[in-house]
């Protein structure tokens, strides 16, 4: 059976690549913290200061709110919205849509300017997708594919659920 | 999502089915059942009188397999048909999906709407529901006016076309003794059909196995 429509991975290295990309963004624009979230809604990485919100259930709705506004891109004739933003008194929250897959969340405060952040958020979605691009392509493209974890673990997956 | 740093296996399973006929309450179930600490919150975007309106969701670990956590994102759609917008996106990057139908006589109709819109949505993101991790769930079957279950079985789970020749043998259904999920007919076609499970979910019965199911068959579509 072919694995699930949204299954994808990410090795040790590719994690290295993007946190660093993250944190010299962060440095640059004086932002709280950055997270990279995929299209599921799964949460791919946190960098800068922890947020103190459940980032699982941030991660969910931040999905959502760009797979709603894909449509309503696409209502007003237009094939997405690529970035989004948030406005707040204190706190602002920008999203840029990177490779098509993943989203990437900036928060801020009034420490920093949202045109700073939109400036520098190209870099950062530059040189996040490339990263991505090489993640996603890797084994189709019949490059090497990372070794299966879970291979030949039927029997384990069956004693997992025997509650 | 398999991610080898924090080493995790995170998978997405959503509940679809007709408005009302208890998607939201088996997450409630399975919410109220599960050990605090490998659960996150219970979220949901309802209108005011509880219907959901996007979708309802939260998390639950579920073991470690070879030193990986697997997290289960479990979703619930809008069941109302002029939902469908909102109901498609949650669709978007499954890795599993549970047919909540409501045995009811009077929702075969509702049901049979519900299952062909899921094939649908399916179908325009490209992704193949014979191909990826099914189960169905008969829910409601306490109540007198519940359709049987063979019914049920015809309506909504008549099977689909085993082409490949590899996979022409029969499979037994693992859930149901005497029963079998890949079968020739005595038409000599043969047809595959989805795990199935009976339940009444605002008791919990069938709903833990209903989850276990689809949790198995997705981890098992990554080996």
């Amino acid at each position: 059976m072919p694995a699930g429509a949204g299954t994808w991975s990410f090795t040790e290295d590719d994690f290295a690549a993007i946190t660093q990309s993250l944190q010299r963004f962060l440095a640059d624009t004086n932002s709280r913290s950055a997270l990279l979230v995929d299209r599921a809604g799964q949460l791919v990485a946190t960098v800068g200061e922890q947020p103190q919100f459940d980032p699982t259930t941030f991660a969910t709705l931040t999905a959502a709110d760009f797979s709603a506004n894909d449509q309503l891109a696409k209502l007003v004739g237009e094939s997405d919205f690529s970035t989004l933003f948030h406005q707040g008194e204190k706190e602002s929250i920008y999203l840029a849509d990177v490779a098509r897959r993943v989203i990437l969340v900036v928060l801020f405060d009034n420490r920093t300017t949202l045109g700073l952040v939109r400036l520098r958020m190209k870099q950062a979605v530059q040189e996040l997708t490339s990263v991505f691009d090489t993640i996603f392509s890797r084994g189709r493209d019949g490059g090497p594919a990372q070794p299966n974890v879970l291979h030949g673990a039927d029997a384990e997956i069956d004693e997992l659920f025997n509650w | 999502m398999i991610n080898y740093a924090s080493r995790e296996i995170t998978c997405k399973v959503v509940y679809y089915g007709p408005g009302l006929g208890g998607k939201t309450t088996n997450l409630e179930f399975i919410h109220s059942k599960v050990k605090p600490e490998t659960r996150g919150k219970l979220i949901s975007l309802a209108t005011e009188n509880e219907r959901t309106l996007f979708f309802d969701f939260f998390p639950v670990d579920l073991g470690t397999i070879r030193g990986f956590k697997t997290r289960f994102h479990l979703y619930t759609v809008p069941g109302q048909v002029y939902y469908n917008a909102a109901r498609k996106l949650i669709l978007k990057n499954l890795d599993g999906v549970v047919f909540v139908g409501d045995s009811q006589l009077d929702r075969m109709e509702a049901n049979l709407e519900s299952m062909q819109n899921l094939y649908d949505n399916m179908a325009e993101y490209g992704y193949d529901l014979t191909k990826i991790p099914f189960v169905i769930q008969y829910n409601k079957r306490d109540l007198p006016n519940a359709a049987p279950l063979q019914q049920l079985q015809e309506a909504l789970n008549p099977g689909w076309e085993v082409d490949d020749p590899a996979k022409q043998r029969v499979m037994p259904n693992p859930y149901h003794a005497d029963e079998n999920l890949v079968e020739q007919l005595s038409t000599g076609e043969w047809v595959e059909r989805a795990p199935y499970f009976e339940s009444v979910a605002i008791q919990g019965d069938g709903v833990f196995d209903t989850l276990k199911a689809v949790s198995t068959l997705i981890l098992k579509s990554l080996t």
